[in-house]
């Protein structure tokens, strides 16, 4: 699955670490998402997407290789 | 968000210094049992039996350190761990009982001890955990 949460922290101007504070998440795990090396949970998806004011939609893109 | 830091941190700074005291208790009354009843009290049947006891409580105290550990971890930290857990769990059955065999049928010049298992247990445990922390990076 991809994503643009690099993008959008870099808009929002966060560190990793600051944007892993916020979701009360390891800064490797956003890491990981971000290189799309793991795919978060619908929970935390939904906090991503309530940190940028973004439907989720916008934010991840799915890859019909994945099914 | 600074104080979710702390928060988080505080957390898993508590929970691991918490696995480490119990680990540690459990460690030490196993060396207890293990070398007291020669050295210390003369192999004494109570005194092996508190012994036995206090160092099974000491196990209880340590298993629940880590369920609580693992409970407080992030979901990519929990996941690296269950990934972990399979590979010992899976390695564990397979080659405590290809070891027991090589025992039962005298292929092996020493009897299988219980020891040796734990021993790949937790080389496996831990090549997993590195492996996992590497992966996702």
């Amino acid at each position: 699955m991809k994503n643009n949460i690099k993008d959008l922290r870099t808009k929002f101007n966060l560190t990793q670490a600051q944007l892993a504070d916020k979701l009360y998440v390891s800064r490797q795990t956003v890491n990981a998402i971000e290189k799309g090396k793991f795919d978060p949970s619908l929970p935390l998806a939904f906090k991503i997407s309530q940190l940028f004011q973004k439907p989720i939609e916008e934010i991840f893109e799915w890859e019909e290789e994945n099914i | 968000m600074e104080k979710s830091k702390l928060s988080r941190c505080t957390t898993q700074k508590r929970n691991n210094l918490l696995l480490f005291y119990w680990t540690m208790a459990w460690v030490l009354t196993m060396a207890l049992i293990a070398f007291g009843p020669k050295f210390l009290w003369d192999n004494n049947d109570t005194l092996n039996l508190v012994g036995i006891l206090v160092n099974f409580l000491a196990g209880i105290g340590m298993i629940l350190a880590n369920k609580k550990h693992l409970n407080d971890l992030d979901e990519l930290q929990r996941k690296i761990q269950l990934e972990a857990m399979a590979i010992t769990l899976g390695i564990a059955v397979v080659a405590g009982l290809s070891y027991s065999m090589l025992d039962v049928w005298n292929l092996i010049s020493f009897d299988a001890e219980i020891s040796h298992l734990v021993i790949i247990i937790g080389l496996t445990y831990l090549t997993g955990t590195i492996v996992g922390n590497l992966r996702y990076r």
